[in-house]
């Protein structure tokens, strides 16, 4: 499995949810968990995806949601899960 | 399951705290190229790098995406020329042909630095060892990319006393070839004591003659990331600093490692080590003084800094062994003057000078790192100042090195700007009275008793 770490921050605005998963979906790309809180209007997403299927790379994926995040005024994140694997545990 | 916690803490790190990967440094074995012929020489290098470095650079700006994580440099080291120009070059000049070629070779792969220009001269220089140096001055005058470094000691063979005489002279000339450009040759030369093999960062890097063809070696960063640790622990004890700075260093480490890993991979070349060292950039924020300051200290240079140094040297190295299980190069705290704003502040407020440099440079690597002097140094006094360097490393068995830039026309009181990752440097004052005839003795420093393990 190729597990990707989508972060989402930004002011909350209607249907950034519904954007990300639109790309996903037509991208091929499973999404595992999500949790998203609201702090103060301010949105912030974590969702756990699976890229196996897709035949983008991280970094494509990451570029593409970098821009769709740009044009609803969020900052998105797109990783390897691998980084925060690596760091966080022994 | 990640928790968002430790992805907010990572992005955190990326995004505010300058953590990158400093650099993935690409070694490379030229001793297949010798040739007898200068000209053939030349072309097999040239073909031999371009051929084996042409995907490093995309490799890793893909790595960096897919990631998320910055890799600031993307270089290549080789072995050292010396070694690989003895047989063709019969001067000085047919050794600078060697540098163009090197520079377009590292032109052509898109690498901001190529490292090995160098000599390996801890017991003797062989002639070929002194033509190379003969041609640094002109070599790094006619070059944008390429590093010299010159081995002066080890711990096992003493000290050269005849190079360091000579590197104090070379380092001079270096300045006037590229006085129009602040002397900024002297930023990409050094004079080493135990350099090793396989360190991965600029000038210093060469790929030694104990590694194999290629193999690829990468240098952590994150002094911004362990002082946003240590500023959550103000006040309390040493344990519990120790314990900060060694859980954050094993989280930069372990970037790292990935890093190499994958570039190891995805370049098809067996990976060699990681570099834990600590390399401040100018960037605000990015400073291992502001880490000695965060410790306690009011301005780096006040008493305690040593202490607080080889404490911190040695949490990093706890922290980063535990992360990786290949560590090598410097692995150390670098304190270079001219690359870390806290540095340049203390120096300009008249709180650091170059004898607590010196005595910094005992327990973290590297040693005296982009100091910036008066352009009217004596090249002896020069001489001394590696000499001391390498008597550091020589008897506490560790790497030292010297990086010292004596800026033509310029005075102490004076500044240079070197820009980019060179950064500025304050001109430093040294110590005006003479070691001429120290300097002027021939021979060598014998190696010292604790040497003899066998």
């Amino acid at each position: 499995m190729k597990k990707m770490i989508i972060t989402v921050v930004g002011k909350d605005t209607v249907g950034i949810i519904a954007k990300v998963c639109t790309y996903l979906s037509e991208n091929e790309i499973n999404i595992l968990d999500i949790s998203q809180t609201i702090v103060d209007g301010w949105f912030n997403m974590m969702m756990v995806a699976d890229a196996s299927s897709t035949r983008k790379s991280a970094g494509e994926v990451g570029d593409e949601l970098k821009a769709l995040g740009e044009g609803i005024g969020v900052q998105i994140n797109c990783q390897s899960s691998e980084i925060f694997e690596q760091m966080h545990r022994i | 399951m990640i928790s968002r916690n430790e992805v907010i803490e990572t992005n955190k790190m990326i995004e505010h705290e300058n953590l990158d990967v400093r650099t993935i440094t690409m070694g490379i074995s030229l001793l297949n190229c010798v040739h007898s012929d200068i000209d053939v020489l030349c072309d097999n290098i040239y073909k031999r790098i371009t051929e084996r470095a042409k995907d490093l650079v995309k490799t890793g700006e893909e790595i960096a995406r897919d990631f998320g994580v910055p890799i600031v440099n993307k270089r290549i080291s080789v072995t050292p020329i010396a070694l690989v120009g003895g047989n063709a070059c019969k001067s000085p000049a047919d050794f600078v042909k060697i540098a163009e070629t090197l520079d377009k070779a590292a032109e052509e792969v898109g690498v901001n630095f190529l490292g090995g220009y160098s000599a390996l001269v801890s017991k003797g220089m062989t002639e070929a060892d002194k033509n190379l140096i003969l041609s640094i001055p002109e070599a790094l005058a006619n070059t944008k990319r390429i590093c010299a470094s010159v081995n002066v000691g080890s711990t096992k063979t003493g000290i050269d006393m005849d190079a360091v005489r000579l590197m104090g002279r070379v380092i001079k000339k270096t300045a006037e070839y590229t006085a129009d450009e602040d002397s900024i040759g002297c930023a990409k030369l050094v004079v080493l004591c135990n350099a090793p093999d396989d360190n991965p960062f600029m000038a210093g890097a060469f790929h030694g003659v104990t590694e194999a063809d290629e193999i690829i070696n990468v240098g952590v960063s994150g002094p911004g990331v362990v002082k946003t640790a240590i500023e959550k622990v103000r006040g309390q004890n040493f344990e519990v600093l120790c314990e900060t700075i060694k859980k954050t260093a094993f989280k930069i480490t372990r970037v790292g490692q990935l890093v190499a890993q994958e570039a190891s991979k995805r370049l098809g070349v067996p990976f060699g080590i990681i570099d834990l060292s600590l390399a401040p950039t100018p960037a605000v924020g990015d400073s291992v003084a502001e880490i000695l300051e965060e410790i306690g200290l009011e301005c780096v240079g006040a008493p305690g800094t040593t202490a607080a140094l080889a404490m911190l040297n040695d949490q990093v190295k706890k922290g980063g062994v535990m992360a990786s299980s290949y560590v090598g190069g410097l692995s150390g705290a670098f304190i270079p003057v001219s690359e870390d704003q806290g540095m340049i502040d203390a120096v300009n407020a008249g709180n650091l000078c170059i004898e607590k440099l010196e005595a910094m440079t005992c327990v973290c690597s590297v040693g005296l790192d982009m100091i910036a002097v008066a352009g009217d140094t004596p090249a002896s006094t020069i001489s001394g100042v590696i000499a001391d360097e390498a008597a550091i490393g020589m008897v506490n068995q560790k790497t030292t090195a010297v990086r010292i830039i004596p800026v033509c026309g310029k005075k102490v009181g004076e500044s240079v700007e070197f820009g980019g990752l060179l950064g500025s440097a304050p001109i430093m004052p040294v110590n005006k009275c003479s070691c001429e005839k120290f300097v002027s003795r021939e021979g060598r420093i014998p190696a010292p008793i604790h040497s003899f393990k066998n």
